[in-house]
């Protein structure tokens, strides 16, 4: 453009050039489109305005604060106390609730069944399914085989403190190794396994060669008839219900090497209300335990009363 | 005002202010993006629990970033209503200081993993890992079963040494004893011998055979390990009330 400073204008468009020509091309100096312009101004003023109100700009010692006060975690605790308050007309009942009240009350057992079903969901489903239909070392949950027992204190005390957990009060017990640790050669083995799959048929199983073996070594745990004790988590070996499977294989496998699988405490990890209602979840899918028929769960109990 | 932008030529007909004029603006940028790295103190919680990785756990970070976990999972859990209910306390940024690099992601195919430690006993991680579909039928995940027959590298020292020169407190102990620690970690009481362990890493180590494979230490071991300490180390109950805005003390403390 020009020293001679004048002003080159396209004839066809009337707008100025910027004088630069290429083989008889010229480029339009248009100016920037207005709505552009304003966008960008009204951003600069917003992000002034951005700046004063929410925290943003780095100081010595940290960053500003901003007029607001603004912090995602004050944002939290807001929604959170929003939804304590919507929970609040449940939660106050159901906190001080026992669990026969839980169940007796319709509004209690739906606020229960809602919070269990989603806590389940998170925590529990990816072991013993998205149905609690279990699997192979997850036990199905829909039916009234229980290892710890299905009452809804017992299933409290298993869900809170877990099975062989990494905690002072989880369930605990040992199957022993009968193969790997000696206490029966191959032979027993062989004839415990056929003697304990004989126990779900409807034959005479007290002639069999395993029935010594397994009164012997089996049964201080799974019962002299097999049946199981809930103290132990020995399961009942009579229903035809198998955690590890039920192939001659499979139940080798259990007796020679054993099985001691292992359920996380949740104490930590929800709270008291959250495991509640669990508790009720899971007592009700389908073979939850009435407490009428309860049995001695915990072990404080008797101390408890000494210390009285 | 007819052209506010009319000087722009002699902006572009000088080259040196033009430059003088990008190297300002650019300088702008590049402060505010990088001044507050040198004050990342400020913003780390002074909380209690969180130490550096033990060898075997490092092991399975390699792990965790070779097989590309991140592409699928994040690890922050972020300070929302639903993400708190469903995952835990949302992350803390002093839970990811001796990350390098962090593993905070950016897609969640799968589930969050911030707070996974402790969540699922060592065998459903293992056989969830070998077959995933095996316990959650609808998992589009890959299986990783060849992590059982691969043996963990355990010979750590280099990376410890590595992340001591950009800050991670790694004590020459710690150094020294890299392969012994991984390897006690990963046999554990009573076939092991985990008390050196234990003195340099602290009492809440998870120290056992992760894999169920007593003879091999395999890179099954090491990614369990990880997946097992994920979230569990700050101590929550002595950090109570935490306010992140007055986090100051961190970094003294580790210089201790």
């Amino acid at each position: 453009m020009s020293d001679d400073k004048k002003k080159d204008i396209d004839e066809i468009s009337g707008v100025e050039t910027t004088g630069h020509e290429w083989d008889g091309l010229k480029e339009l100096n248009n100016p920037l489109p207005r709505w552009w312009i304003w966008v960008w101004v009204i951003s600069i003023i917003w992000s002034i305005w951005y700046f004063v109100v929410y925290p943003a700009w780095p100081v010595p010692g940290g960053a500003t604060e901003g007029t607001s006060g603004y912090t995602q975690f004050k944002e939290l605790q807001e929604s959170q106390q929003e939804i304590v308050q919507r929970q609040q007309q449940y939660l106050s009942d159901f906190e001080k609730a026992e669990f026969h009240q839980i169940m007796d009350d319709p509004g209690l057992y739906a606020f229960a069944m809602a919070g269990g079903r989603a806590a389940f969901k998170d925590n529990c489903a990816v072991c013993h399914g998205t149905g609690a239909e279990g699997g192979i070392g997850y036990p199905n949950l829909n039916d009234d085989d229980w290892l710890w027992g299905g009452t809804m204190d017992a299933i409290h005390t298993t869900l809170e403190y877990g099975i062989r957990a990494d905690n002072l009060d989880t369930r605990l017990s040992q199957m022993p190794a009968f193969g790997k640790e000696g206490l029966l050669n191959k032979e027993q083995i062989d004839e415990v396994v056929e003697y304990v799959m004989a126990l779900s048929s409807d034959e005479d199983v007290t002639q069999m060669p395993g029935h010594q073996i397994f009164q012997q070594n089996c049964a201080s745990c799974h019962g002299p008839d097999a049946k199981g004790m809930h103290e132990f988590g020995a399961p009942n070996l009579t229903d035809g219900i198998w955690l590890y499977g039920g192939e001659r294989a499979d139940i080798y496998e259990t007796v020679y090497n054993a099985r001691n699988s292992l359920m996380p405490a949740w104490n930590e990890r929800l709270d008291d209300n959250t495991i509640r209602q669990l508790t009720v979840y899971v007592h009700q899918l389908g073979g939850g335990v009435e407490e009428a028929a309860k049995e001695p769960t915990s072990i404080l109990s008797p101390v408890k009363s000494m210390e009285e | 005002m007819k052209n506010p932008f009319k000087h722009h030529e002699f902006l572009e007909k000088n080259s040196i202010i033009l430059l003088i004029g990008i190297i300002l603006t650019v300088l702008v940028g590049g402060i505010v993006e990088i001044i507050p790295l040198f004050r990342k103190e400020t913003v780390i919680e002074p909380v209690k629990g969180v130490r550096p990785y033990t060898p075997l756990e490092l092991a399975g970070y390699n792990i965790y970033i070779r097989e590309g976990c991140y592409n699928c999972h994040s690890q922050q859990i972020r300070p929302l209503r639903d993400e708190v209910t469903r995952y835990g306390h949302y992350s803390l940024a002093a839970e990811s200081m001796y990350d390098h690099p962090f593993q905070w992601g950016s897609k969640r195919t799968g589930p969050d993993l911030a707070r996974v430690g402790g969540k699922y006993s060592d065998k459903w991680h293992v056989a969830h890992l070998i077959e995933p579909r095996d316990l959650v039928p609808e998992s589009i995940m890959p299986s990783f079963g060849f992590l059982m027959n691969n043996g963990a590298n355990l010979d750590m020292r280099p990376h410890l040494e590595t992340l001591k020169i950009i800050g991670v407190p790694y004590s020459e102990d710690m150094i020294k004893n890299a392969e012994k620690d991984a390897k006690a970690q990963a046999i554990g009481e009573p076939r092991g011998d985990t008390t050196g362990l234990m003195e340099r890493y602290g009492e809440k180590v998870n120290a056992r055979d992760f894999d169920g494979q007593p003879n091999m230490i395999s890179e099954m071991d090491a990614l369990v390990a990880y997946l097992q300490v994920l979230g569990t180390m700050v101590d929550f109950e002595a950090t109570k009330d935490v306010d992140p805005s007055t986090a100051e003390t961190n970094m003294a403390s580790k210089e201790e």
